[in-house]
């Protein structure tokens, strides 16, 4: 056999081995070390994870905590974003430049618009299956018929497979019983402000509800930087500071003096 | 016999045989027509019927060859070059069709020549069957001048210089004709003498490459028809790697055996050349057609075409991973594409302009767009200044507190609650696009959060303290 051909059968035996173990070992790191510790050391990659709103207002915390998981998984690789169209005029389009103010490049994004809950989950299940992808965010609304324990199961399975992270984000719907490796609730917090009482970076207090490995139960409040594209501890002073116009001197954030050359608004 | 409407008069357009031999024509009224015979038998004419119909016998004749152009009103030229040898020779593909448009109750003739304006003139005014190469002109010699299809009144002097026939215009110099006809007269004769090439504007498409194949007993289950696309695609995968080409368009034709065609069509969005993504493709495609393929009796004939391709080198076994990465998103996109619709599998691009609502286009990904602008930079150590999802059309809020006039409300109602803003920043003043809109008002635009830590993106339209109504407050989008 030429050297070109063994080449190939070697890249291609690799690729059946990464598909067939369960590659227990392959993480990804949220950034906040409690937070990754209490996981195991951090989100497994080749799995399901199941993102709720803590309410219909939280909605847009949700997405903005996918898109940083998925930036955590996959620094430069594709994303494949599927969303029902319902979604879009419920909580609004997605809007490319907020996208790539979040870290996430719009050309990086392939979006498809699927007309109802079964086209999402088979357009999400084909594209989860999809090795090259950094990752897959799928975006039903409610509580689709065709989203049951099959169902979940077949996207953990096809995103263990391909060692794929896929975000089942769960746009107006509820708990229901489900294979995700594990289930999130997000709810936006306050940001530690910038000069002259900006908002400041996104913050959100995240709840996890459910982790088959067993930590299920706490919730940590994390503020998502997109320079450094990871998450940061903000502890109890992002919650405190609040009402004052004072630049914190921000004991959890990683990222003090950049607050302190900030233009006023 | 039909009849239809000229100028106010019922005249006849066409007529059947038995009215032919009695004498009746086309171009008489239809008065005189009823004082010959009273008995006759008249009906509308319906050329939109006629031309109905001509579509369905061209449809059905797809079958013999791709390349078909209508010659209205009623007949049809097929170029079948190098399609002989399928029906046993010109002649038996001459009789085949023939005997099946017999059976479907039309009266055809044809006439099979190595030009296509002989054929149709030898068809109309011939008695000719098949016309062997290179007799073209010794054929058409004894036509009438009508087979020129010339305007009336050149007609009438052409045949009152005492010329009857084609014969008699070809052993004239062609100079004389077009000192007094033009050179219309002399082209129509050389291509009737199949001397000058003629143009074709075929029906469809003419495909870039196909493959095809006939079935003696039709083929109905769903897996046959599979495998045999699956060998066609092969096929055309194989004529593709020659021509150093991959395709960007295809269609499968699916015809019946009762004459009916099924036409399936994909798309990519770069020169593919390989079978299983091919195939994968097609298998989306029949997947998510509402009426799915019904073969009725069966499909005698399935035909896969290429009809757009892009040249796409031999790829190279040491090919880098990068690239066989990029190539499976490729195929996701197509199949996706294929499944639920080019216009549902979007990328975004940037657009050069200030007005938020239009910074980012989404376009098909099977589509090519350049940026019309890049992606604005990010100053590091700033938040999101754009929120990831907005509202369209942005959406009223009630201010239930108001602030200083040039600062944001102090708290407002949206979605069935009232949110007290916390903290903000702003005004970034967004001037409106005058060009594109004359109406449209400057909006001040505010981040502002409430207290449950939310954060908005709100505008102002209109200033406080002027004359007339007070200013109206949008939410036009929701960071995270």
């Amino acid at each position: 056999m030429s050297k070109a051909g063994l080449e190939v059968l070697k890249r291609e035996v690799a690729r059946l081995e990464r598909g067939s173990s369960p590659i227990a070992s392959a993480r990804f790191s949220t950034g906040v070390a409690d937070l990754d510790n209490s996981l195991g050391g951090g989100l497994m990659r080749g799995a399901m994870h199941e993102v709720f709103a803590a309410s219909m207002l939280d909605e847009a915390s949700a997405a903005a905590f996918v898109i940083g998981l998925a930036l955590r998984a996959a620094p430069s690789a594709p994303v494949l974003w599927v969303r029902q169209d319902f979604v879009g005029l419920e909580l609004g389009e997605i809007h490319a430049p907020g996208l790539a103010e979040l870290g996430l490049s719009p050309e990086r994004l392939i979006l498809v618009k699927a007309r109802d809950g079964p086209g999402v989950l088979r357009a999400g299940e084909e594209a989860a299956r999809c090795p090259p992808l950094g990752a897959v965010i799928i975006e039903p609304w409610g509580n689709p018929k065709t989203l049951d324990l099959v169902a979940s199961r077949r996207l953990m399975l096809a995103a263990g497979r391909s060692g794929v992270p896929v975000f089942l984000l769960r746009a107006g719907g509820a708990p229901l019983p489900g294979a995700a490796a594990t289930r999130w609730s997000v709810k936006a917090a306050a940001s530690v402000p910038l000069e002259a009482s900006a908002p400041g970076h996104p913050v959100f207090e995240v709840s996890l509800m459910r982790d088959r490995a067993g930590g299920a139960g706490r919730s940590w409040i994390v503020e998502w930087n997109r320079d450094v594209r990871s998450f940061s501890d903000v502890g109890d002073e992002g919650g405190s500071s609040l009402s004052g116009g004072v630049v914190p001197v921000s004991s959890g954030g990683p990222h003090p003096e950049e607050h302190g050359l900030r233009r006023a608004g | 016999m039909l009849v239809e409407k000229v100028k106010g008069e019922s005249r006849i357009a066409a007529v059947s045989r038995n009215a032919r031999r009695a004498g009746l024509a086309p171009g008489l009224t239809l008065a005189d027509a009823r004082a010959r015979i009273p008995q006759l038998w008249v009906e509308e004419m319906d050329r939109q019927a006629d031309a109905r119909l001509l579509d369905a016998v061209a449809e059905d004749c797809d079958r013999v060859t791709p390349i078909i152009v209508i010659d209205a009103p009623d007949g049809l030229v097929l170029d079948i070059t190098g399609c002989g040898h399928l029906f046993g020779g010109e002649a038996g593909l001459r009789a085949g069709l023939s005997k099946r448009f017999g059976r479907a109750g039309l009266n055809v003739r044809t006439v099979i020549a190595g030009a296509p304006d002989t054929a149709r003139a030898l068809a109309r005014h011939g008695r000719v069957a098949i016309v062997a190469p290179g007799e073209e002109a010794a054929a058409v010699r004894g036509l009438p001048i009508a087979a020129l299809g010339l305007a009336h009144k050149d007609q009438l002097a052409i045949s009152r210089a005492g010329l009857k026939t084609i014969g008699a215009l070809a052993d004239r110099p062609s100079a004389l004709f077009t000192a007094r006809f033009g050179e219309e007269m002399t082209g129509r004769l050389a291509r009737l003498q199949g001397l000058a090439p003629s143009p074709l504007t075929p029906r469809r498409a003419v495909p870039m490459l196909w493959a095809e194949q006939r079935f003696a007993e039709p083929i109905g289950r769903m897996e046959d028809i599979e495998a045999t696309l699956a060998n066609l695609g092969e096929e055309v995968c194989r004529m593709l790697l020659a021509r150093r080409e991959g395709a960007r368009r295809m269609e499968a034709g699916f015809h019946r055996a009762d004459g009916a065609v099924r036409r399936i069509a994909v798309e990519t969005g770069r020169g593919l050349r390989d079978v299983r993504a091919l195939m994968r493709l097609f298998r989306e495609r029949l997947d998510a057609v509402a009426d799915p393929l019904d073969p009725g009796f069966g499909f005698d004939l399935v035909r896969l075409c290429v009809l757009e391709g892009e040249s796409l080198a031999v790829s190279q076994p040491e090919l880098d991973g990068r690239a066989l990465e990029a190539d499976e998103v490729a195929n996701l996109a197509d199949r996706l594409s294929a499944r639920f619709g080019q216009e549902r599998v979007l990328r975004f691009v940037a657009r050069d302009t200030h007005d938020p609502a239009r910074a980012a286009r989404s376009v098909p990904v099977l589509q090519e767009a350049a940026d019309a602008a890049a992606w604005p930079a990010l100053s590091a150590g700033e938040p999101p200044l754009r929120p990831p999802r907005i509202f369209d059309p942005p959406q009223p809020v009630a201010i239930t507190l108001a602030e200083v006039p040039d600062g944001p409300p102090r708290a407002f109602h949206w979605r069935r609650r009232e949110h007290r803003v916390v903290a903000h920043e702003g005004p970034e003043r967004i001037a409106p696009e005058w060009w594109r809109e004359a109406s449209a008002e400057a909006r001040d635009y505010y981040r502002v959060e409430d207290a449950d830590g939310r954060r908005f993106w709100l505008f102002r339209v209109g200033d406080y303290g002027v004359e007339g109504a007070p200013p109206r407050w949008f939410l036009h989008g929701a960071f995270g």
